[in-house]
């Protein structure tokens, strides 16, 4: 099976990967997937209080290039993004822009999962409730 | 000497082709095309002749009687004819099968099947080095056992069964031993007398040979064995195996098998030393471990886990210029890690991380090293990259955290 173009190029030069400070107040992290399933995320999103906007995110991902390649477009996005125009990100458009066979859809979910995870870390941080996922994978 | 590019390190796969051997097939494809079971023209005569040499060719390799040389489409069809074709041909000495759970698909499989169908078969564990525990076989033998089905030379970490401890046992319980030596022949001495093997399957595209072409040697003294037939026809074969011979194809395994017999005691040595150097480059690589026991050994495979990496991740790497496989390239289409390492006692996340090197005939010394930099520097790069990384070299244990499993 041969990866897309876009797959390859973030595999080959991912973007943001690293670290932010999870002890801050502003930054969500959200830690998704298993060791034994071959995929693990973790995203971290920082966002700007003043404006409400995220204005950094960093992702680690121990997985094949799709996993990789879903977690760098997923900090791409983003940035620059207010928390709710965030948890809009669906799974199906990072398969779209990286053009994903039906076998690594799940890279996409786990992409979306650690999105939502990190969230609703920055949430529960700063006082608000929990979001309950409506879709079931 | 230059580098060759890409670097082909899949040979438990296949093996390339060796060149000679396509020059001994050539003639048969058009000039002497017969029939090699038409008796009654040149064309079939000169067919037949070729089959002989090649029944000889491949005989000799396992020092076997050229009679006792089943032709077939490979060790697939080998595994099958071998297993199922015991369990109807002695069903009134009973029904029971002993394997063990590293054994390749085709024998896996086989053995599932003849549960389908009435029969019993122990799936022995292996021991965290890939062998097994000869008293745990002994123990497992009923006055019900036939079979003992237990692998040569394992495809995705080389271990090497104590086969002549194995047929030992068997003997002594008048139980019949098939091996399948898909892996072993042609890269170790292999002797059906020596190792007491009764049935033995194995496949030419796996030692330069052509594809498509592979034998069962079925014993025909002490004791003589017989197998039913599981495909009906012309009764080719001594009535095991119907179906006309694919003659440049036998003409091509038994070339294969001439070259082996020759170069196999310089290539072993050469293999080995160039595995050795392979891992103990990437050994130098931290939480970095080989697979299987590396004493009993194929000379020309080498897995490794690469902890906290995933093999599949880590191929992307450099799959555009060499060519590996993590696990078995049969399963490594699905999703599961390999079922052979799990069977070692390796935990998901390390059977995730590991790579199947497996060296060949036509690897150079440049290409290993070319190998080592590529997946080194492709580690180091991932590592990086990974989260689990991280939380090892912060001291968080890994196994306490709770995953959210998909």
């Amino acid at each position: 099976m041969a990866y897309s173009d876009k797959v390859i190029d973030h595999y080959q030069n991912p973007k943001n990967v690293g670290t932010l400070d999870k002890s801050k107040q502003n930054v969500g992290t959200g830690l998704v997937g298993a060791p034994e399933c071959g995929d693990v995320m973790r995203l971290q999103i920082e966002v700007d209080e003043a404006s409400g906007l995220i204005m950094d995110a960093k992702f680690k991902t121990f997985g094949c290039g799709s996993a990789i390649a879903s977690s760098s477009l997923a900090t791409e996005w983003l940035k620059g993004k207010t928390v709710d125009q965030a948890l809009a990100i669906d799974n199906m458009d990072i398969v779209e822009e990286l053009n994903l066979p039906p076998v690594k859809i799940h890279c996409s979910v786990l992409a979306e999962d650690a999105i939502k995870a990190a969230i609703n870390d920055y949430r529960v941080k700063n006082g608000m409730p929990e979001l309950v996922e409506e879709k079931a994978h | 000497m230059n580098l060759n590019l890409p670097v082909y390190l899949d040979n438990n796969a296949t093996t390339p082709m060796d060149p000679r051997v396509l020059e001994a097939m050539l003639p048969y494809f058009v000039e002497k095309f017969g029939n090699a079971a038409s008796r009654n023209h040149s064309f079939g005569w000169v067919a037949e002749e070729a089959v002989d040499y090649g029944r000889e060719q491949v005989a000799k390799l396992i020092n076997a009687d050229p009679k006792e040389i089943i032709f077939t489409s490979g060790a697939t069809e080998g595994d099958n004819l071998a297993i199922k074709g015991v369990f109807e041909m002695y069903a009134s000495k009973g029904n029971h099968i002993i394997t063990c759970t590293t054994e390749h698909k085709a024998v896996l499989d086989t053995c599932k099947h003849i549960e389908k169908i009435g029969g019993r078969v122990t799936y022995l564990q292996v021991q965290a080095d890939g062998l097994i525990d000869l008293t745990e076989l002994e123990a497992a033998i009923t006055p019900e056992t036939i079979l003992i089905s237990i692998m040569y030379g394992n495809n995705e970490i080389g271990v090497i069964q104590p086969v002549r401890e194995i047929s030992k046992i068997a003997r002594k319980h008048g139980v019949l031993f098939f091996t399948d030596a898909t892996q072993a022949v042609g890269k170790i001495p292999v002797d059906v007398q020596a190792d007491g093997i009764d049935l033995m399957a194995f496949s030419g595209h796996k030692m330069y040979g052509p594809k498509g072409v592979g034998a069962l040697y079925v014993r025909r003294k002490n004791p003589r064995v017989k197998v039913t037939a599981q495909m009906d026809g012309g009764g080719h074969e001594r009535g095991m195996r119907s179906g006309t011979l694919n003659v440049p194809g036998i003409v091509g395994f038994g070339k294969a098998c001439e070259l082996c017999m020759n170069e196999m005691e310089s290539e072993a040595k050469r293999l080995s030393a160039m595995r050795d150097r392979l891992e103990n480059g990437l050994m130098v690589l931290e939480e970095t471990y080989v697979n299987g026991n590396r004493e009993h050994r194929l000379p020309h495979t080498a897995n490794i886990s690469f902890k906290y990496v995933e093999g599949e991740g880590l191929m992307m790497g450099f799959n555009k210029n060499i060519a590996l496989s993590s696990g078995s390239a049969c399963t490594s289409a699905s999703l599961e890690p390999s079922y052979v390492l799990k069977a070692l006692g390796l935990g998901d996340d390390l059977a995730h991380s590991s790579l199947r090197f497996g060296l060949g005939r036509f690897t150079t010394d440049e290409q290993i090293d070319y190998t080592i930099n590529a997946v080194k520097e492709t580690v180091l790069k991932l590592r990086e990259m990974s989260p689990l990384w991280e939380m090892y070299k912060e001291g968080v244990d890994i196994d306490a955290i709770e995953w959210a499993h998909h």
